[in-house]
């Protein structure tokens, strides 16, 4: 199936890394990933804390600069790409610790999100409005400084953050991290309404089985490598991932 | 002490003030955007006076025409500066970059002694030897062009900070460089623009003192001193905080002068400097604690 879901669309894929290997100083995290996402899909990455996932988000960006292999976005190699011209090229990062800009506005928060972009003043109010029909929330709070705001709606803010990018793949940092079943389940259903509209992304969480059942495919990484690929279903009902990390995650605590 | 002596020793704060102000604007943009001082910073003050002696008495020009050059030729130095010396530390590393600007400044002021000489230089005042007087007290029309300058300036930098795009990236990248980048920030260019201010804020400062004090090729290091201890004062890395600074600063000189002695005037800003380290390091605006969101 997982095959299936990657031909579908045999074009380039958005997102293809080779081999890549990058680390901190001399401490080598992550060590030859081979990793696709394809236009369109969801692909999640599990695994437990210290695997590499983060890492991995870093360096498609080049906050963290890769050391060995290739990344490539629709067949071009960014390899060792500026963050700032990351974001220029459509990959728009949701970070670990969301990194919102607290004392500014969460209006000014969605603006600087579009900042890769040359938008009127028009375009760039029609872009926050869909963010706003996305998140409700965020509107009521337009005016409040972002370090006002709930963990639930800082998270909501810097998916809207990203959004604003009109990115061609979004990079989210476990975006459930810390939050509330109810404002996960919220953040998780605006994450479906993008997958539907066709919107690429590539999920790291440390709560395996809610991100199985949001994604078509799932990459497991293990200490620096790919453990396990497959479909989402196929994973879901994987014997040692089930073992491994469904029934070690279940509930998903802050790890 | 009467009223009128009083109001005399304030306007000799507000003047002085308003120099620490454009110094410690200078310290905070530079702070905001890298999270280093900049020790060359004294030396854009300098460098602003000196170089529109230079434009005045060695090239001729008229007086605005070489306050223009003396300021645009300093903010090219903080470009230059920036480019050569703190831009190709590429790990930011803030202990290096901070070493790289006390050298800087060693440097400037050597040059300006090997160009312009060891001397004492002037500038005609800017609109003659007039005085104002306010209340009974006198106040020097010079006095009036350096609380205007710094106005105008504090004025033009909040608009710029608030009302425009490059002054919401510039915040953005102050709150947290990563997530500037993020977004699309060219952080290093923010970091150019934050020395191309300094050079000009210092400049600005250097230029319009130089006629009441004249200037040197050493004058920089105490103003420098002065100027950082007013955006510790303030708040490290916050525009408004550095101008309440800079005029706090400069009233408590005064009013040292006024009602201990003057022998312990420069010795104030060292005491103020170690005294909101001790008691209050965040400053009189900051924030306590780190930011985190």
């Amino acid at each position: 199936m997982s095959s299936d879901l990657a031909g579908r669309h045999n074009a380039t894929p958005v997102l293809a890394i080779e081999g890549l290997h990058a680390g901190y100083g001399r401490v080598e995290v992550l060590r030859g990933i081979d990793l696709v996402v394809g236009a369109g899909e969801v692909v999640t990455l599990i695994g437990a804390n210290g695997a590499g996932k983060s890492t991995l988000l870093k360096a498609i960006v080049g906050l963290v600069h890769p050391s060995g292999g290739t990344v490539r976005l629709r067949g071009e190699d960014i390899t060792r790409i500026r963050p700032e011209q990351a974001v220029r090229r459509g990959v728009a990062l949701v970070p670990e610790g969301r990194l919102l800009f607290g004392p500014m506005t969460v209006r000014e928060n969605l603006d600087l999100g579009a900042q890769s972009r040359r938008l009127s003043a028009e375009a760039l109010r029609a872009d926050v409005e869909r963010v706003f029909e996305l998140f409700p929330v965020l509107s009521e709070r337009a005016a409040q400084s972002a370090e006002t705001l709930s963990g639930g709606e800082q998270q909501m803010l810097a998916v809207g953050r990203a959004l604003m990018a009109d990115p061609a793949l979004l990079l989210l940092d476990e975006p459930s991290l810390g939050l509330a079943p109810k404002v996960i389940a919220e953040i998780f259903s605006a994450l479906d309404t993008l997958r539907a509209s066709g919107l690429t992304i590539l999920l790291v969480e440390q709560d395996a089985k809610l991100a199985l059942r949001h994604a078509d495919r799932g990459y497991v990484m293990r200490t620096g490598a790919v453990a396990l690929s497959g479909s989402a279903a196929d994973l879901l009902a994987d014997d040692d991932v089930r073992l491994i990390y469904l029934g070690a995650w279940h509930g998903g605590g802050e790890g | 002490m009467g009223t009128t002596e009083l109001l005399q020793f304030a306007l000799a704060g507000l003047k002085n003030g308003s120099i620490y102000a454009l110094v410690a604007l200078g310290f905070t943009l530079v702070y905001a955007a890298t999270g280093v001082i900049n020790f060359a910073q004294g030396e854009f003050y300098m460098l602003g006076g000196m170089l529109s002696v230079w434009a005045y008495a060695d090239l001729g020009l008229p007086l605005p025409l070489a306050a223009l050059v003396g300021v645009a030729a300093t903010a090219l130095v903080g470009i230059v500066f920036e480019l050569t010396a703190i831009r190709q530390r590429k790990d930011g590393d803030p202990l290096a970059l901070i070493i790289i600007t006390v050298g800087g400044s060693m440097l400037l002021s050597s040059l300006a002694r090997h160009l312009f000489g060891p001397n004492e230089r002037a500038l005609p005042l800017f609109s003659g030897g007039g005085n104002v007087s306010v209340a009974g007290a006198v106040l020097e029309v010079q006095t009036i062009w350096i609380v205007g300058i710094t106005a105008v300036s504090v004025a033009g930098l909040w608009y710029l900070y608030n009302r425009t795009a490059l002054g919401r990236a510039m915040r953005a990248c102050a709150v947290n460089r990563d997530a500037a980048r993020i977004v699309g920030i060219d952080t290093r260019l923010m970091v150019t623009v934050s020395f191309v201010l300094a050079a000009t804020l210092g400049a600005l400062a250097g230029l319009a003192v130089t006629p009441l004090t004249q200037t040197a090729f050493d004058v920089g290091p105490s103003v420098g001193i002065k100027g950082f201890a007013a955006a510790i004062l303030g708040g490290l890395g916050n525009p408004i905080a550095a101008v309440v600074g800079g005029l706090v600063l400069g009233m408590l000189e005064s009013l040292s002068i006024a009602f201990i002695s003057s022998t312990y005037k420069d010795a104030i800003a060292l005491i103020v400097l170690l005294g909101v380290l001790f008691v209050r390091p965040q400053g009189l605006l900051g924030r306590s604690g780190r930011e985190k969101v």
